[in-house]
């Protein structure tokens, strides 16, 4: 390349600040490792399931009711918030006129924006009076799923909006000309073609559920105990770290830190399959 | 025929579901809220552990971090996102190994960053709990964000103007600051808005970087309670916060209103003195 | 007579003959300004040129003639060195230029394009005003002083004939003139560089046939002081404008090649190849 001189000082100073961007990942791993190793040392993995309980004052590291609280409200979420996310990017882009569709999509966006603290506080003072109501306490599994939906829904709903408008006109007009009507199309047709990227868009959405924090720990209870129905009050993995951080030390504070290695893990195992699946467009 | 006409019911009942949910968070946001909101109520100090009093101090510390994310991040993101877009080619290594690792960065969770951003600038480099540490922390977590929208916009500038501009024979750093950057200024804006959103909203990472202390911070590196962090102890530790965090929700979704419509008047004062628009 | 008029006549005069072929060039120099030696050019593996060697003669221009796809716009940008810029171009063969090595790894190549300027075939303003797209490349090549810059401003608009048209909109955006007055915009930027060697890839063809022939008759204008280079589809034009043609072909499928080169006049009413006669005859091609 014939780069001037001042255009190769300039790429040597822009490569190293990319290097330093690229770096980070790294170093965040890195310092997980450090400040997880004492624990690590000397406690077989395999304990952090078979343990009595949590109890980390004397040594006990049983994260199984915060696993458990994790794996219900992500699933409860996406249950939830797939079919509506969906249906609202089928709505914005298929049934609404176009200015209300405009509108729609705002309010999406908008949704999007507000905090993980504010919809957290909205449950905490709107929704779980409500559920407690119907069965007490009003912070439980229920709450912390129906929080969850809230706040993944726009993911679903936005990443299946742009699936959805990559599917080619030509699919669209072909059925037209067949008699379909506009259900019929969107269930043989267009959701077939947007599938990857909507699946993609719901492992998204389900590793933000995963990685929540503020949501979960102001509205599902924080009572570390394995969920037995919908009503129990329950601590995820994020909101044990949140709670926990502040006071722990030791071997206690490095426990944390491995759910945290343990969480970023599956979140970018999510996120990387995600990745895979939009690559991979395939169309029926 | 059936199925078309439930389908449609069903979608439609599903919009107005969620507009309605959504309508009745915010006015269950905004009613209690707007009754305590006074510019008493911006400027003054929280008493008797936030219960009454304001948020002035907290405000100043929520930018504060802010300012210090944004201004770390902002030129790291700026370089990264020009070497990706006009030094590299598409499928280099450097170029996929600086884009792989950044789609990871995005995908951490929040409470992840917390713990590094605890164990390495609190504690590893002795910052303490300040408002360096939560604004570095930041920084951390909107980086990718931006130099994905930086390099979009770079990319959607026309490959006309490189290469008419090459022809004249000027530099590559010339035509990235008269030509490229001009041209994708709209682009880098919204990015720094997205941005600027995410760090405003951020709770978990911030609590174990920037601290709990809620007066006034003498310094950089003096402790600050950022907004959403004052909103979560509110509501949850201190009995009887309740009608203060409603305000101080308030004002949170205020301050990022604000954010995104200075963003956006910025963006087209930008565009109107140095590049003229498209006709 | 206004430019716009005389570019009509010109038009109207090409719709009904032919005009007459240019007599002999105005070229005092026997020695040729670019030599271009056994030039190969591949694109990864698909070679695009293949051995092509031919001289430019100062002052004078040489138009490079052929259909699509025989390599001419690679050639042009193997003047310039813009194919510095595609990856994966591989160049071969000597390109000597006023006696230096163009290909040197070593030569400024800033410089260069200084020397040999470059008009593309779809209009390039930048979207800047029409002062600011003349004046962004001469600060960058050095010049600061604003009465300077006002000067060369001055005279390049006035060379292309857009000084009249443009002089009480210089700060409007260059976005909003014609097609055809972009494209004299664009020469004229580059005409502000005090260029030697001016490359036109089509430079008309993307536009209407009033402006075209505007463009054109300017172009004729710069013979003598300017060296030009362009690449036509349109014969026409060639035998209007030219002193030197070049006629290009794609070999056996593959790659571009020179099939003959040499004065217009002899190129268009004695051509030596069969190929050239069948083109020029509108029988190829």
């Amino acid at each position: 390349m014939s780069l001037s001189r001042a255009d190769r000082q300039l790429a040597v100073l822009l490569r190293g600040c990319a290097l330093l961007a690229a770096a980070l990942v790294l170093l965040i791993l890195l310092f997980l490792l450090k400040e997880s190793w004492p624990v690590l040392q000397h406690i077989a993995l395999i304990r952090f399931v078979t343990d009595a309980s949590w109890h980390p004052v004397e040594g006990l590291y049983k994260l199984t009711p915060m696993l458990s609280a994790t794996c219900y409200s992500t699933l409860g979420a996406v249950l939830l918030a797939t079919p509506l996310g969906i249906a609202s990017a089928l709505f914005s882009r298929y049934y609404a006129p176009s200015l209300l569709a405009g509108c729609y999509r705002r309010l999406i966006e908008l949704l999007a924006g507000i905090p993980s603290v504010v919809c957290g506080f909205w449950g905490l003072t709107t929704l779980a009076p409500l559920i407690g109501h119907l069965h007490p306490p009003g912070v439980s599994l229920l709450t912390g799923i129906l929080v969850l939906t809230l706040m993944i829904l726009p993911t679903v709903a936005l990443t299946a909006d742009s699936a959805l408008a990559a599917v080619p006109a030509a699919y669209l007009r072909g059925a037209a000309a067949l008699g379909l009507s506009r259900w019929g199309l969107i269930i043989g047709i267009t959701l077939p073609a947007a599938r990857s990227g909507i699946t993609a868009g719901v492992m998204l959405a389900a590793g933000r559920a995963i990685g929540e924090t503020m949501a979960m720990l102001m509205v599902a209870g924080n009572v570390v105990q394995q969920p037995h129905s919908l009503f129990d009050s329950v601590r995820t993995l994020t909101a044990n770290i949140a709670l926990e951080m502040a006071y722990a030390t030791g071997d206690h504070r490095a426990a944390l830190f491995v759910s945290g290695l343990a969480l970023m893990f599956t979140v970018l195992l999510l996120v990387g399959t995600a990745e895979l699946i939009s690559r991979k467009r395939r169309y029926v | 025929m059936f199925k078309n006409a439930l389908a449609t019911m069903l979608i439609w009942l599903t919009a107005m579901m969620v507009s309605g949910v959504f309508v009745w968070l915010l006015s269950d946001i905004l009613i209690p809220g707007l009754t305590h909101l006074s510019w008493a109520f911006l400027a003054e100090a929280p008493t008797n552990a936030g219960r009454s009093g304001g948020i002035g101090p907290i405000i100043i510390s929520t930018l504060l971090i802010l300012l210090v994310a944004m201004l770390t991040a902002t030129p790291l993101s700026l370089a990264t996102a020009v070497l990706l877009s006009e030094f590299t080619q598409h499928d280099s290594v450097v170029g996929r190994l600086v884009r792989g690792s950044l789609d990871v960065l995005a995908g951490v969770p929040s409470i992840v960053f917390g713990l590094f951003g605890n164990a390495f600038f609190c504690i590893y480099l002795g910052l303490g709990f300040s408002i360096l540490s939560g604004g570095l922390t930041l920084a951390c977590m909107v980086l990718p964000i931006l130099i994905r929208t930086a390099e979009q916009g770079l990319q959607s500038a026309p490959n006309d103007y490189r290469l008419a501009a090459a022809a004249l024979g000027m530099s590559r750093s010339a035509t990235l600051v008269h030509l490229l950057l001009p041209s994708a200024a709209p682009a880098l804006i919204a990015g720094l808005m997205l941005g600027i959103g995410r760090a405003v909203a951020e709770t978990a990472a911030l609590a174990f970087t920037s601290g709990y202390v809620d007066r006034m911070p003498d310094s950089l590196f003096d402790s600050g309670r950022a907004l959403s962090v004052h909103i979560y102890d509110l509501s949850m530790n201190v009995a009887g916060g309740d009608t203060n965090a409603y305000s101080s929700a308030l004002v949170l979704i205020l301050l990022l209103l604000i954010i995104n419509s200075v963003a956006m008047s910025l963006a087209k004062q930008w565009l109107h003195g140095s590049v003229v628009a498209y006709e | 007579m206004s430019e716009v008029e005389r570019g009509d006549k010109t038009q109207m005069n090409a719709a009904y003959t032919l005009g007459p072929l240019q007599a002999g060039p105005p070229c005092c120099d026997p020695e040729p300004l670019i030599r271009v030696d056994n030039l190969s050019l591949h694109y990864g593996k698909k070679p695009a040129l293949e051995n092509v060697s031919l001289d430019v003669y100062k002052g004078c221009i040489t138009a490079l003639i052929g259909p699509s796809g025989c390599g001419k716009t690679s050639f042009l940008s193997v003047l310039n060195r813009m194919t510095d810029m595609i990856p994966d171009c591989r160049v071969s063969g000597n390109v000597h230029f006023d006696g230096r090595d163009l290909r040197h790894p070593a030569l400024d190549v800033q410089g260069l394009r200084r020397d040999i300027g470059m008009i593309f075939q779809k209009p390039v303003p930048f979207p800047l005003s029409i002062r600011r797209n003349i004046e962004l490349p001469l600060r960058e090549h050095g010049m600061s002083k604003q009465a300077d810059l006002n000067e060369v401003m001055q005279q390049v608009l006035q060379d292309v004939g857009l000084w009249d048209e443009v002089k009480d909109r210089l700060e409007f955006s260059a976005l909003a003139l014609s097609g055809g007055q972009q494209q004299r915009l664009c020469i004229a930027r580059a005409l502000a560089l005090k260029p030697k060697v001016l490359l036109m890839d089509e430079p008309c063809s993307a536009l209407d046939p009033i402006s075209s022939g505007v463009v054109e008759d300017l172009v004729q204008r710069l013979r003598g002081k300017y060296t030009v280079v362009i690449v036509t589809h349109n014969l026409a034009q060639a035998r209007r404008i030219a002193n030197y043609a070049g006629f290009f072909w794609i070999k056996d499928q593959r790659a571009g090649c020179l099939i003959e080169f040499g004065q217009c006049k002899q190129i268009f009413e004695a051509p030596a190849h069969e190929l050239t006669a069948a083109y020029i005859n509108g029988n190829r091609g």
